[in-house]
């Protein structure tokens, strides 16, 4: 099976753990207002790669991949499940670690999809899940798009036993706000599989890209987080998870 | 060799083996070191007195500064080991002594490599070398550079002044020279000199040119020696015997490495291989109360300091070559033993700290022999220097450990050789792209349009063959390695009779092994031209002489640097190809022929004197560094680019493959404050 593949990195770093091999496919219903990736909205287009193809890159460079995997990122990699779910089988049978870096945005509960799914999340190590906005009305401003079924996303893999790591970007003027963090804390202290809570500062590195695809850039007003707001964000969750936790644990006595 | 009774105390403690009995590093080293698998928790910090000197060296370097680059230069003392009287810091403070000349940041007189260059590098920093001097080395003392130049043919010169050569030592001291200078410490200066003596009277007594030049080098080291002891005694040391505590080992090596920078100004002034050789006298120290733990990192913190002060007179051509006044005080830290014990100790901990108690900076020159096999705590410890500083090197010592053993040391950048027992004879580079655009143009210069290459038969027609322009290439480049050996051959003969590093090789046995270095400059250029020709069309655009001076590329084509093979393989093909051309000529001194691809700050000079290239590049445009692939053509990230550097035959380019690696910090990895990482729910419900 043939996907259609944006780009492919051979030495990511921040996209999971250890180093990595970084598919990225082409295609995303998500319209985020801060995207540095605005190449791989557009779906169907793009170098048509197959699964042979992508593992042969992983062999020639494995040395490197020894304590890390392959990720699967975007673009949303679930618009091509199934393209996907066979390279991850594959891993599965090398032994590569797999990570999946999703939106969820694609989730429903129709029950076809939901067995294609539980295929994919039997070969998937890793979830990178980035909740945009926990807010449903900010959500939407933000992403063009509403953020329902991603969180019921979150709690279905949860609940199905994948290792979840939560990322969210902290822009200011959108989830720069106490509220907000506190409120994805609280969430986030719902889902039992999480591993890791990444706190990624907003950056303006994706002006040039707009540029030069002459697009113009929704949030160019915007600065990127400096390092003390983004620990301070990080804090802000932390204290959101915390209090939930508590709650909960007086709760289940 | 017999060994004198009062030294028993000098080596009290040690366990004897054949070290006793010749001089012999390694073995002291293997039978008394203790490897240290621990953290980095028992480093102390910077005493008041390092914070006070560092504090005067940093205000003379903002002096150099404000200078306009230099402060102070000798005009009227030639430097040799015993021109100048001690010169201090603050003489009150300083626990390991000894500068260059009379003052600290005074740049010294070293006219023996050339009296024109010395002169030029004073006039161009606004000094004059007293007229006296100038006179002498004009009339009475011939210098290295006037010897090569009465022996070089028309061609050399025409190959020097086209560029399709550059870098040649051929007025600057060539450098890549380590002296055991450990020795000095083990040993004490008396048994160096009584061994060096023996030495020439067991050497062969036929006089043939080879002896003589031997006996006469013999002396010349027995003569180095004795001067050292000298040097030393003007800061009111008597070296002659060994040091007997780490202080006095630490002092006594340095001195060796000093004698050698003050008669040498070379393009790499190496230190070797110290830290691990230093440490059993730290742990001896350390077990019988002799000094603390901040003691011994005071003394290896100054002596550092020294190694930061080390400078030398230079002209702007060799800065512009170099890109600035590097000194290249290589150390190399680490590695692993044959008997597959690693080398970490806790000095290697400890001149790493010097980057933290100092603060960052290029010199000394920190190589760290990397192997997986190097205790975890040690790994740790190099990544968080490496953030912290961005200040260390890193080598791969499970690849030469294989050919040199586990007490070989890196000269400059890369180059690798057993101490003490190894040398080599730099040989800066040939550029193989300017080769290949006169294997189209018929050994016809691209830029100033003269016949400097055979005139051998130039390309025809419209569109570039492959097959044809591989042949011409070869032809060309089969031309350009006679030429370049022989060259080198020049300088290294005139190198040894009027420039000899007499100090420096006094610090190696008699019988060494040379390496015969030669490098190549333009790799990812070339291999990405050849590709072109073979894979996409490249058309030839010529000037009113007919001579190609530009290229039209139709089509894509593969680039070296995304681990894609049909590229990789003609890079790999070059080097090979290449390297058995220089195989095939004699060498000075039958030294062994290596290569290096490893322009790591010249490659923007050979991309100024080099036309528009088949692949692209457009004239005077820098060429990538060493084996790099060109900038921006590689397209898949940095393993990829990796990958193909790689695959270059390392027994082809024995003195070394570099790839510069430029990478913001965030794209290596979290930051570690805000990512969270691990959630720990424990530790989270406790704060």
């Amino acid at each position: 099976m043939k996907g259609y593949i944006h780009s492919i990195e051979s030495c990511g770093t921040v996209d999971g753990p250890g180093i990595r091999l970084v598919v990225f496919t082409q295609g995303c219903p998500m319209r985020c207002l801060y995207c540095h990736n605005p190449d791989t909205w557009k779906p169907n287009t793009g170098q048509q790669m197959s699964v042979e193809e992508i593992l042969e890159e992983y062999k020639k460079k494995e040395a490197f991949y020894k304590n890390g995997g392959l990720t699967c990122t975007g673009g949303e990699p679930l618009l091509q499940i199934d393209f996907v779910t066979e390279l991850f089988e594959e891993c599965r049978k090398r032994n590569i670690h797999t990570c999946l870096d999703t939106s969820g945005i694609t989730f429903n509960d129709n029950p076809e999809y939901l067995k294609k799914l539980n295929r994919l999340l039997d070969a998937t190590n890793l979830i990178m899940l980035d909740i945009k906005h926990i807010d449903p009305e900010k959500h939407i401003e933000l992403t063009a798009q509403k953020n329902d079924k991603i969180l019921e996303f979150a709690q279905y893999v949860d609940k199905y036993g994948v290792d979840l790591w939560i990322r969210h970007v902290v822009v200011p003027g959108y989830t720069q706000n106490d509220e907000y963090l506190y409120r994805l804390g609280e969430f986030i202290a719902t889902l039992k599989n999480v591993k890791a809570l990444d706190v990624l500062p907003y950056h303006t590195m994706g002006v040039v890209k707009y540029e030069s695809l002459g697009m113009e850039y929704p949030l160019k007003d915007v600065e990127g987080l400096s390092k003390e707001d983004a620990i301070d964000a990080r804090i802000t969750i932390l204290n959101g998870f915390k209090d939930k936790l508590i709650q909960l644990k007086g709760e289940e006595k | 060799m017999t060994f004198n009774a009062k030294w028993n105390d000098a080596w009290d403690g040690f366990q004897a083996g054949k070290w006793n009995k010749e001089v012999n590093l390694r073995d002291f080293i293997q039978l008394n070191y203790t490897p240290y698998d621990g953290d980095d928790s028992f480093l102390a910090g910077p005493t008041q007195d390092t914070l006070t000197l560092w504090d005067q060296v940093m205000d003379l370097t903002k002096k150099e500064i404000e200078a306009g680059g230099v402060l102070d230069m000798d005009t009227k003392i030639v430097s040799t080991l015993v021109s100048h009287k001690a010169g201090y810091l603050n003489q009150e403070i300083e626990k390991i002594v000894g500068i260059q000349t009379d003052e600290p940041f005074k740049r010294s007189l070293q006219p023996f490599g050339g009296i024109r260059i010395a002169e030029a590098a004073c006039e161009s920093n606004g000094y004059t070398v007293d007229p006296e001097i100038s006179r002498i080395f004009r009339d009475y003392r011939k210098t290295h550079n006037q010897g090569v130049f009465d022996v070089y043919t028309p061609e050399m010169r025409a190959c020097r002044s086209s560029h399709i050569i550059t870098g040649l030592p051929d007025g600057y001291g060539r450098g890549r020279i380590i002296g055991d200078y450990r020795r000095v410490a083990l040993y004490g200066v008396d048994k160096l000199i009584e061994d060096k003596k023996h030495q020439l009277a067991t050497s062969q007594e036929r006089m043939t040119s080879q002896t003589m030049q031997l006996r006469e080098e013999l002396s010349e080291q027995a003569r180095a020696l004795a001067e050292l002891k000298q040097m030393a005694s003007f800061y009111g040391y008597d070296i002659s015997a060994p040091a007997t505590n780490v202080k006095e080992a630490i002092q006594w090596l340095y001195f060796g490495y000093l004698a050698a920078v003050k008669e040498q100004n070379g393009a790499a002034m190496s230190l070797g291989r110290t830290s691990t050789f230093i440490d059993i006298y730290a742990e001896r120290d350390l077990q019988n109360g002799v000094f603390t733990e901040e003691e011994i990192q005071e003394f290896i913190d100054h002596f550092v300091m020294k190694l930061r002060l080390v400078k030398f007179a230079r002209t702007p051509d060799y800065n512009a070559i170099f890109a600035g006044d590097p000194t290249w005080v290589t150390e190399s830290i680490a590695g692993v033993g044959v008997d597959g014990r690693h080398l970490v100790t806790k000095s290697s901990f400890r001149y790493l700290h010097t980057l933290s108690n100092l603060g960052a900076a290029p010199e000394p020159n920190m190589t760290v022999l990397w192997s997986t096999h190097l205790p975890y705590a040690f790994k740790a410890f190099c990544a968080k220097c490496s953030i912290e500083t961005s200040s260390v090197q890193y080598e791969n010592d499970d690849l030469m450990r294989v050919s040199h053993g586990d007490d070989y040391a890196i000269a400059c950048c890369v180059s690798s050789m057993v101490v003490g027992k190894e040398m080599q004879f730099f040989g800066a580079r040939a550029n193989l792209a300017k080769c290949l655009l006169y294997a189209i143009n018929g050994g016809v210069d691209e830029k100033n349009k003269k016949q400097i290459g055979p005139a051998y038969r130039a390309v025809e027609g419209d569109y570039l063959d492959f097959e044809d322009v591989k042949a011409k290439y070869v032809d060309m480049m089969a031309w350009l390695a006679k030429v370049y050996v022989n060259t080198l051959n020049v300088i290294h003969f005139m190198h040894d009779k009027y420039a000899y590093e007499r100090i420096q090789m006094a610090l190696h046995d008699r019988e060494v092994k040379r390496y015969f270095a030669t490098g190549i400059a333009g790799l990812s250029v070339v291999t990405d031209s050849l590709s072109a020709i073979k894979y996409a069309k490249v058309k030839c655009i010529r000037d009113e002489d007919g001579i190609v001076t530009d290229y039209e590329i139709e089509g894509d084509f593969p680039k070296f640097g995304n681990d894609d093979d049909r590229a990789d393989e003609i890079a790999s093909w070059l080097v090979e190809t290449f390297m058995n051309m220089i195989r095939q000529h004699h060498t000075y001194r039958d030294g062994v022929p290596t290569t290096s691809i490893l322009t790591i700050t010249s490659n923007v000079v050979y991309g100024k004197a080099t036309g528009n290239t088949p692949d692209g590049r457009k004239a005077g445009e820098p060429f990538a560094p060493g084996a790099n692939p060109m900038h921006g053509r590689d397209k898949n990230g940095a393993i990829s680019s990796l990958s193909s550097v790689a695959k270059l035959p390392f027994k082809d380019a024995q003195d070394g493959i570099s790839n510069t690696f430029t990478i913001i910090p965030g794209a290596l990895g979290k930051d570690n404050e805000v990512f969270a990482g691990d959630l720990n729910i424990a530790s989270i419900l406790e704060k």
